[in-house]
């Protein structure tokens, strides 16, 4: 039975793990704004550092 | 303006507006004038043209350029440093508030800034919150040319000093979210380890039952210390101030579980009702998170500085300057545009000056003033650009003296004593009498079981079900009005709507709409030339009522007039086709000719000052009177059904800031039995709600300008009107959109409803209490027993609550 202990001390540890990225999550505003992010997710991504003349271009040739 | 034809129109490719004409274009796409297309000129240069395919004609009109200097006060370090965020030598973080986003496009743009201008490093839209946080490098830009930036695309943030109260509120969020995260953690393992010991599996070691205890120990006290130190608080400082609130019934629960639990842990070996303390908490934090839902978006505590413009334009040397208002100054001189306002008690110098005072004092026409007349703080002008010297600070000005009033000062709110906390007062000293009693009885008949008897009784009546019945139903009656248009500050305001026996109208704005007052002709009929003869002349003028009379006569004429002049304050007049044409007042249309016409219409009084009661703008043609155009209030639609319906409940009254020329009007709307006040100036408002408040009568105020703020405030609950809900509007307890006021009948109804519903859960509750209460006076209450009932009757009040109030809300027609 005394291998109950070390599952018990197992599933605590991992459960700490997750109450400590809950509270990482809500430290760091993710619970803030519920909505942006659902509509961010949806855009591609632009990079910077992409050569500007080019894309105008393909632009125009829509 | 439609045409008769039927007419391919088209929408501008930027803002969706009707181009009026072709001219302006780029390649195939039209635009309704230059600031689109400059917009579109901005994104295309930029690469940034998935604007408009994220959504078909995403852009917000570009009313014009900016002028140069419109942002040049952003260059004053002290107001930089009120307004960023954070700063350090190389970045600064600062938060916008933008009115003006309206869909995902807007996102994509706002968080796309760098590609506009490289220095901005980041960009982050808050969408519900319509806040934009821009992080930016110090040495490459200035906060002016961020703001400039983002003006030249149409997002004009709204600047304001204001902000302190909302980032306290968000910071008291993320609190009550890491203790219902730490709550709900303990919760689910305690009960995990609880569980053995439900299955009475009495063989185990004692070894093991001494290790589950003490892990459940060591879970539940950040639950006792941390997560419910709100309520141990609340209760302690109610006791102190000697008031019993339901935080001190659930206290003496919480303390009774919790330190029967720790007992039952160190002397028995058994998890005692650990599992029930930890989700009695966990259920109590997620209905706090339920009582303090508020709309972000909003913001319910607006006084004059946020009515005020940030900046104002002053002038020195005939050289044009913009400086923070805060740094304005006694004998500054200042120009003031169409549509600006004016923010501090001064007298005119120069341009003709036409101030809309709607919005201080309830006057619907603007009102004409002289060269060297006094100009006071708050109205705006209308028309072309005048010059003002400033007599006095903007703190000591006309308006602003309405926040000197004490109500504005002693920042306590409103003592709302929720229906809850009423209730506990008695439910806490019955609970203490059964308690007492219970363990007496015992003490006689078996000692050992007294101390057991009163914990029990104290933990099973602890009111964790009367806590939960009011945030839930509230925060789902609140869901259901913010549909309806009624934005209420907080789940508390419902309560008190459902008080009210007295509404007090205001009139301009409020009942009326501003800007739609309607024109009638009253006369012979004017003949189409004439008409349009009229309404050549009247386009000429930037005079607000020229515009309202060139809008109804509805005629794009535009024949030539010559010998223009217009009189301010008097009239127009103008030679047409060889037609003298005069549109004006009555002495000014009559003057020079001496016309035999009689006054037909005459006021009572002859004084300049009556002449105001009723706005009539005559119209003669070769010296003879046509007529007058009459200017009437427009009435809200489902205006009179609304105060009908009120009436036969409510007692009602109006209070106007305007004159008396709506008499006979509002005496038909409002009937016999209320009381209509007119020339009410912003202090008689607030004196006068305070008069009936002393006969005990529990007032609902309705308004919508800054004249009302102080009767809004004084009132039991102010709702302040409002065209557009993220304009501004006085600081008030709830905010409802003007186009719903004609259900304000039903949503008073159902904030009645509601409070009923809480009340019939609180009786559900009880009734488990009862039950809870008969099994544990006779020292039965095993913590199995207690680890069931708790939470089932919370979820069936917290289930009753929520479908309740969605069920009636189908029943009265507020959800489809």
């Amino acid at each position: 039975m005394s291998v109950i202990v070390v599952l018990i001390g197992f599933s605590l540890m991992l459960a700490i793990g997750f109450l400590i990225a809950f509270l990482w999550s809500v430290k760091s505003g993710q619970l803030e704004d519920k909505y942006t992010p659902s509509v961010r997710i949806l855009f591609d991504d632009i990079k910077p550092d992409k050569a500007p003349e080019k894309k105008v271009n393909e632009k125009h040739n829509d | 303006m439609q045409e008769t034809v039927t007419q391919v129109i088209t929408q501008c490719y930027h803002c969706g507006d009707d181009c009026e004409h072709l001219s302006i274009s780029i390649e195939e796409k039209y635009f309704c004038c230059e600031g689109c297309k400059l917009v579109y000129e901005i994104l295309n240069e930029k690469n940034l043209c998935d604007y408009y395919s994220l959504n078909e004609k995403p852009g917000i009109k570009q009313s014009g350029i900016f002028a140069k200097n419109k942002f040049e006060f952003l260059e004053d370090e002290k107001l930089q440093s009120q307004l960023i965020d954070f700063k350090d030598s190389q970045i600064s973080k600062i938060t916008f508030f933008i009115p003006s986003m309206h869909c995902s496009s807007c996102i994509w743009l706002l968080e796309n800034l760098f590609k506009i201008n490289s220095s901005i490093v980041r960009s982050q839209v808050n969408y519900l919150q319509k806040n934009l946080t821009v992080t930016f490098l110090n040495n490459s830009i200035t906060l002016r040319k961020v703001v400039e930036t983002l003006a030249s695309i149409g997002y004009e943030p709204k600047l304001k000093l204001d902000d302190a109260d909302k980032k306290f509120q968000a910071s008291q969020n993320k609190t009550l979210y890491s203790k219902i995260g730490i709550a709900g953690f303990a919760f689910g393992n305690i009960m995990l380890l609880t569980f053995p010991e439900y299955l009475a599996i009495d063989d185990s070691s004692i070894e093991l039952k001494k290790f589950f205890s003490f892990i459940i120990f060591f879970l539940s006290l950040p639950v006792f210390f941390y997560c419910s130190s709100d309520f141990l608080k609340s209760a302690y400082y109610g006791l102190k101030s000697r008031v019993i609130n339901l935080d001190v019934p659930l206290s003496l629960g919480i303390v009774a579980l919790f330190f029967r639990s720790v007992y039952d842990i160190f002397y028995h070996y058994n998890p005692g009702y650990m599992d029930s303390f930890a989700g009695l908490i966990f259920l109590l934090l997620i209905g706090r998170l339920f009582l303090n839902k508020s709309y972000e978006v909003l913001n319910f505590e607006r006084n004059y500085k946020s009515y005020f413009p940030i900046s104002v334009t002053t002038k020195k040397n005939n050289i044009e300057k913009n400086i923070p208002l805060a740094n304005l100054n006694i004998g500054d001189k200042i120009v003031v545009r169409n549509n600006e306002l004016i923010p501090a008690d001064s007298f005119l110098l120069t341009g003709d000056a036409n101030i809309d005072y709607s919005f201080v004092t309830g006057e619907a026409i603007p009102v004409h003033k002289k060269l060297g007349e006094i100009v006071y703080a708050g109205g705006r002008q209308v028309g072309s650009i005048i010059e003002l010297e400033i007599t006095k600070e903007v703190s000591q000005s006309y308006l602003s003296q309405l926040w000197n009033n004490s109500i504005f000062k002693d920042n306590v709110d409103r003592q709302l004593v929720s229906l809850v906390n009423h209730i506990s007062k008695y439910f806490t000293i019955i609970i203490l009498f059964i308690a007492f009693a219970a363990s007496i009885y015992w003490l006689f008949v078996n000692p050992a079981k007294a101390v057991p008897v009163f914990t029990a009784v104290l933990i099973i009546a602890c009111p964790c079900a009367l806590a939960m019945s009011t945030p839930f139903t509230l925060s789902n009656a609140m869901r259901i009005l913010g549909r309806n248009s009624l934005f209420v500050k907080n789940t508390l305001t419902i309560e008190s709507l459902a008080k009210i026996d007295t509404i007090v109208f205001d009139k301009t704005g409020t009942i009326t709409e501003i800007d739609k007052s309607f024109i009638e002709f009253i006369g012979e009929e004017l003949k189409e030339d004439e008409k349009k003869i009229a309404s050549s002349l009247v386009k000429n003028s930037t005079h607000p009522l020229s515009k309202k009379i060139f809008n109804y006569l509805n005629l794009n004429s535009n024949f030539n007039v010559e010998d223009y002049s217009e009189i301010a304050g008097l009239g127009i007049s103008g030679n047409i086709f060889d037609s003298h044409v005069k549109i004006g007042s009555i002495d000014f249309v009559n003057s020079s000719n001496g016309s035999s016409i009689v006054n037909k219409v005459k006021n009572d009084d002859s004084s300049k000052e009556i002449n105001l009661n009723e706005i009539k703008v005559y119209l003669s043609i070769n010296g003879i009177q046509k007529g007058y155009f009459k200017l009437n209030n427009y009435y809200r639609k489902g205006i009179n059904d609304l105060i009908n319906d009120l009436s036969k409940k409510y007692q009602l009254y109006l209070l106007s800031g305007d004159n008396k020329s709506e008499y006979e009007n509002l005496k038909k709307i409002f009937g016999d039995k209320s009381e209509l006040m007119f020339n009410q100036t912003p202090f008689d408002k607030l004196e006068f709600i305070k008069k009936i408040k002393l006969q005990n009568k529990k007032v609902l105020m309705i308004g919508d300008g800054l004249n009302d703020s102080g009767a809004l405030k004084q009132s039991d609950v102010g709702i302040s009107i409002s065209e557009e809900i993220s304009n501004f509007s006085p600081a008030s307890d709830a905010i409802l959109e003007a186009k719903s006021l004609y259900n304000l009948n039903k949503l008073l109804d159902f904030s009645k409803i509601s409070v009923k519903l809480i009340i019939t859960s609180f009786i559900i509750s009880f009734l488990y209490n009862v039950v809870g209460l008969y099994v544990a006076v006779q020292g039965e209450l095993s913590p199995l027993f207690a680890a069931i009932i708790m939470p089932i009757s919370s979820v069936t009040v917290i289930a009753f609550a929520s479908l309740s109030t969605t069920v009636f809300a189908k029943i009265k027609g507020l959800l489809n």
